[in-house]
């Protein structure tokens, strides 16, 4: 059962639509009690990091997340701007991150991007991993993804990047650390290697 | 590394596909969810719906219709048609669409390009420039409500000053190149990517994959957008959904984009 959480942004539907066509079961979780007993949890996000933090703050799920993520060890894995919220801060806003994985968000450095295009980073891009994880089983530096964004997770641990991207420089798309999970791009958009990915997270 | 987009635009009409020539003539092409069904089937990178009834009628969004293609759909999906509101914006996000285009609106009520992009966050906010070239000029000028009607604007500086409103993307639509397949409009192109940063894609005219790779040659990074090419197969203009196989496009990719962007 993979519990999606809802704290008002995120594309809930894409997700559940994915794993509906994978037979696998979700829930929709609104208030902390839905949150209880759940096996796997996805954090979505669009939308702005002070808005993002400030929604799931409001929540009255946050506590709960965070003995579920800390406590249980249940795996969890941020989506686009719920894995920004992953880090310590951001420089979209003002408001503190979760921190529960060292890194802070920062914007890319249109000065190194080759294009007239500049930002949002969007489209379909290649992953590099970077290190063995069953979330990338099946995937490789071959495996374009969809990516829409214009901040980015600089991760300050080596050791807690999955994989990388390039777009002007090299940057984390996928970061874990221990039960938690942060990836940039989207998964449910992304075609078979999403489904792919999606399936891989039911699977850990 | 980043790859130029290539996207297939559906109009709805009455309930059923449609393509148009020069904004008129709407020939029926099949019904919207089986054709979503085929380019999931090609692994399409994104695709636009644009209900063309809804703002020319002032009605409201078919929200019906707008779930049930959000739930079919495995990749993005860009919807337009009867936007006003922020509201309507957002119930339109929480079916499951990726982004929302607006034409009308941008033009009749540049704030509300503010408004919802400061909601929703503007990289999913995309204006669709619908442009026609003035007589005996080498000016443009935008036209609404399918081209029926001209506004005395023109998309170069109207461009920017959405860019500042907080729009995500430009969709420029040429109204001249509209079904002819006979290739985009460079000049169009290339006056609106000057003087922009956010994403461009652009509409009206590919009628060969040569016509797709020439705009992908030009300008790297680029969203390139067709109607009729997806649509239509052979000089009859059989209905025939299609787009470029993975090894097709991995050949246009190889052709037109990495030889002259790779690396730079």
């Amino acid at each position: 059962m993979i519990t999606i959480i809802n704290y008002g942004l995120g594309n809930i539907r894409a997700f559940v639509n994915v794993y509906d066509r994978l037979k696998i079961q979700t829930k929709v979780a609104q208030t902390a009690d839905e949150i209880v007993g759940a096996t796997k949890i996805i954090l979505p996000g669009v939308g702005s990091f002070d808005y993002a933090m400030t929604q799931l703050n409001n929540s009255g799920m946050r506590d709960e997340l965070e003995k579920q993520v800390f406590d249980i060890k249940i795996p969890i894995m941020g989506i686009c701007v719920g894995m920004q919220m992953l880090a310590k801060s951001s420089d979209e806003g003002n408001m503190p991150g979760l921190g529960w994985i060292d890194g802070n968000v920062k914007l890319f450095d249109t000065l190194l991007i080759p294009y007239k295009t500049q930002l949002p980073h969007m489209g379909w891009n290649s992953i590099e991993p970077t290190k063995e994880n069953i979330l990338l089983n099946g995937l490789n530096n071959q495996s374009r993804f969809y990516f829409l964004h214009s901040y980015y997770f600089d991760c300050n641990n080596q050791e807690n990047i999955l994989c990388t991207t390039e777009y002007g420089i090299k940057y984390s798309s996928a970061v874990n650390k221990d039960n938690i999970y942060g990836i940039q791009f989207h998964p449910e958009k992304s075609h078979n290697n999403g489904v792919r990915l999606l399936q891989n997270f039911a699977n850990l | 590394m980043l790859y130029p987009r290539i996207i297939p635009c559906l109009l709805v009409h009455k309930n059923g596909l449609v393509k148009t020539t020069k904004f008129k003539d709407p020939k029926y092409v099949g019904d919207p969810i089986n054709a979503v069904k085929i380019f999931n089937e090609k692994e399409v990178d994104e695709l636009i719906v644009i209900d063309i009834d809804a703002s020319a009628k002032g009605r409201e969004p078919d929200y019906k219709m707008i779930q049930n293609l959000a739930l079919e759909c495995r990749m993005p999906l860009c919807y337009g048609g009867g936007i006003k509101t922020v509201e309507q914006a957002q119930r339109i996000f929480s079916l499951g669409v990726e982004k929302i285009a607006v034409s009308s609106l941008a033009i009749e009520n540049p704030l509300m390009i503010s408004a919802i992009s400061e909601r929703v966050g503007n990289q999913s906010v995309v204006v669709v420039l619908d442009a026609k070239k003035k007589v005996l000029s080498s000016k443009y000028e935008l036209y609404i409500h399918n081209g029926t009607k001209s506004t005395g604007i023109d998309p170069v500086t109207f461009a920017v000053e959405m860019q500042k409103m907080g729009a995500g993307e430009i969709v420029i639509n040429s109204i001249d190149q509209d079904g002819l397949m006979k290739g985009y409009d460079f000049n169009l192109i290339n006056k609106i990517r000057e003087v922009i940063t956010i994403p461009l894609t652009v509409l009206g005219g590919a009628g060969s994959i040569d016509d797709i790779g020439n705009v992908i040659q030009e300008n790297g990074i680029i969203g390139v957008a067709a109607g009729s090419f997806f649509v239509f197969k052979g000089k009859y203009r059989a209905v025939l959904i299609n787009y470029p196989t993975a090894i097709e496009k991995e050949v246009l990719i190889e052709k037109y984009f990495l030889s002259k962007w790779n690396n730079k």
